[in-house]
C-alpha cells in the first residue's frame, strides 16, 4: 500500500489537473458560441449563393470554362484543415488519417512521383507535413490567428489561379463539418475542378424563370463562380473550427470527468491507508498495555 | 418589397423597403416594387435603399443581386 504521503500528493495533483480541465472546457464553450453563430451566419450566404448558381446553370458551358475543365489527374493538391492547438481529442488526427488514406487509396500513382501536395491550414497539420517532409504550401496555415474572409479569399485565389495555370490538376479538401457540439463529420470534397450541379431540381414543377441578366449570364457565371468557390472554402474552414471547438469542449468534460472518477479512488486509498495506519497504532497500544500487565 | 444584403460574416440589413439603387458593374441602377426578375454583378459602389422611416447607405465592395418577386437579395463580397 503506497503511503499516506504519496497518496495525498497525487490527490493534489489531480485536482489541480481537474481544475485545468475544467477551465478549458469552459474556455472552449465560450469560443464554440462564437464560432458556431459565425457558421450559422454564412450557411444563408452559401445557400443563397448556391441558389443562384442553380438558377444561372442552365447556362452551362459545356466544360470549356477553366473552371470545371477536367484534366488527367497528374498533379494533386490536397487541403488538410486542422486546429492550431492540441487536447481536442481525436480531431487532428482523424484529419491525418483521412488525407493519409485519400492518397494510398486514390492517389498512390500520383505519390510515388511527388506530384500530390499538400495545403495545411492550421498549426498542427503544418507541423505534421513539415514532419513528415511533405511537399506543402506553407504559407497560409496560420489564418485561424484572425479569422477573416478575406484571408480565405486569398487562399482561394492561390489556389485558382495555380490550378488555372495548370500546376493543379484537381483540388481536394479535407476537413470537419460541424453537426452539432458533440459529432463532428469527416468530409473530404473535391474543391477544383468544379462538379456539374445535379440536376434534381428540374422535376418539381418549377419553371425557369424568365431573368433579365445583366451583363449576361455568361459573365454573371464567371464571375459568380470563383465567389462561390471562396465561400466553398471559407465555409469549410468556419465549420472546421466549430468542430474543433466543440471537439475540445468534449475532450475536456471527459478529461473532467475522468479525473473525478481517479479523484474517487484515490480518496478511498487515502482513507484506507488512514484507517489502517490508524488500527495498527491502536493494535500496537493495546499490545504494549497487555505486556506491562502481565509484567 | 423586402430587401436582404447578406456579407459572409453577417447579415448587414433585413427588412421592408420601397426602393433600392445598385451600382451595377454597366452603371447603377434602382429596384422598385415589382420589378422584373433580375439578376445582376455588382461593382464596388453604395448601396441605397430607402424604408419608410429613413434613408440609408451601405457602400460594398462588390458583388451580385437578385430580384425575384419582390423579394431583392443582395449577397456583398463586403462591406466597407
Amino acid at each position: 500500500m503506497p503511503s499516506l504521503k504519496e497518496v495525498k500528493s497525487r490527490i493534489t495533483s489531480v485536482i489541480s489537473t481537474q481544475q485545468i480541465t475544467k477551465a478549458m472546457k469552459m474556455v472552449a464553450a465560450a469560443k464554440l458560441r462564437k464560432s458556431q453563430d459565425r457558421i450559422m451566419q454564412m450557411r444563408p450566404f452559401a445557400k443563397k449563393m448556391n441558389a443562384l448558381l442553380q438558377n444561372l446553370s442552365s447556362a452551362e458551358t459545356d466544360g470549356q470554362a477553366w473552371y470545371s475543365h477536367v484534366r488527367e489527374e497528374k498533379k494533386i493538391l490536397i487541403i488538410a484543415i486542422t486546429s492550431d492547438r492540441g487536447l481536442c481529442g481525436a480531431f487532428n488526427s482523424s484529419i491525418f488519417k483521412a488525407t493519409q488514406r485519400l492518397v494510398e487509396e486514390k492517389y498512390a500513382e500520383q505519390a510515388k512521383l511527388g506530384n500530390v501536395t499538400y495545403l495545411p491550414l492550421g498549426k498542427k497539420a503544418f507541423e505534421y507535413f513539415e514532419k513528415r517532409k511533405a511537399k506543402s504550401i506553407d504559407q497560409y496555415w496560420q489564418l485561424f490567428h484572425n479569422l477573416s474572409f478575406e484571408e480565405v479569399a486569398e487562399i482561394g485565389e492561390h489556389v485558382m489561379s495555380a490550378f488555372q495555370k495548370g500546376e493543379f490538376d484537381k483540388v481536394e479538401i479535407v476537413y470537419n463539418e460541424f453537426k452539432n457540439v458533440a459529432t463532428q463529420i469527416l468530409r473530404t470534397e473535391q474543391f477544383l475542378p468544379i462538379l456539374p450541379p445535379t440536376e434534381n431540381h428540374s422535376a418539381d414543377g418549377q419553371t425557369q424563370i424568365d431573368y433579365i441578366y445583366q451583363p449576361n449570364q455568361q459573365e454573371i457565371l464567371s464571375g459568380l463562380i470563383p465567389k462561390s468557390l471562396k465561400v466553398q472554402l471559407y465555409k469549410a474552414v468556419l465549420d472546421s473550427n466549430a468542430a474543433e471547438n466543440g471537439a475540445r469542449m468534449t475532450a475536456m468534460d471527459k478529461a473532467t470527468d475522468n479525473a473525478g472518477e481517479l479523484l474517487k479512488e484515490l480518496k478511498l486509498t487515502y482513507n484506507r491507508t488512514r484507517q489502517a495506519a490508524i488500527t495498527k497504532e491502536i493494535l500496537e497500544i493495546v499490545a504494549g498495555a497487555e505486556a506491562l500487565k502481565s509484567a | 418589397m423586402y430587401l436582404e444584403i447578406i456579407t459572409p460574416d453577417k447579415k448587414v440589413f433585413e427588412g421592408e423597403v420601397t426602393s433600392a439603387t445598385f451600382p451595377g458593374i454597366d452603371g447603377g441602377f434602382q429596384v422598385l416594387n415589382d420589378h422584373a426578375p433580375l439578376i445582376s454583378l455588382l461593382k464596388e459602389g453604395t448601396v441605397e435603399y430607402k424604408s419608410k422611416e429613413a434613408n440609408s447607405k451601405i457602400a460594398i465592395t462588390g458583388g451580385v443581386v437578385e430580384v425575384l418577386k419582390n423579394k431583392v437579395v443582395l449577397l456583398a463580397d463586403g462591406v466597407a
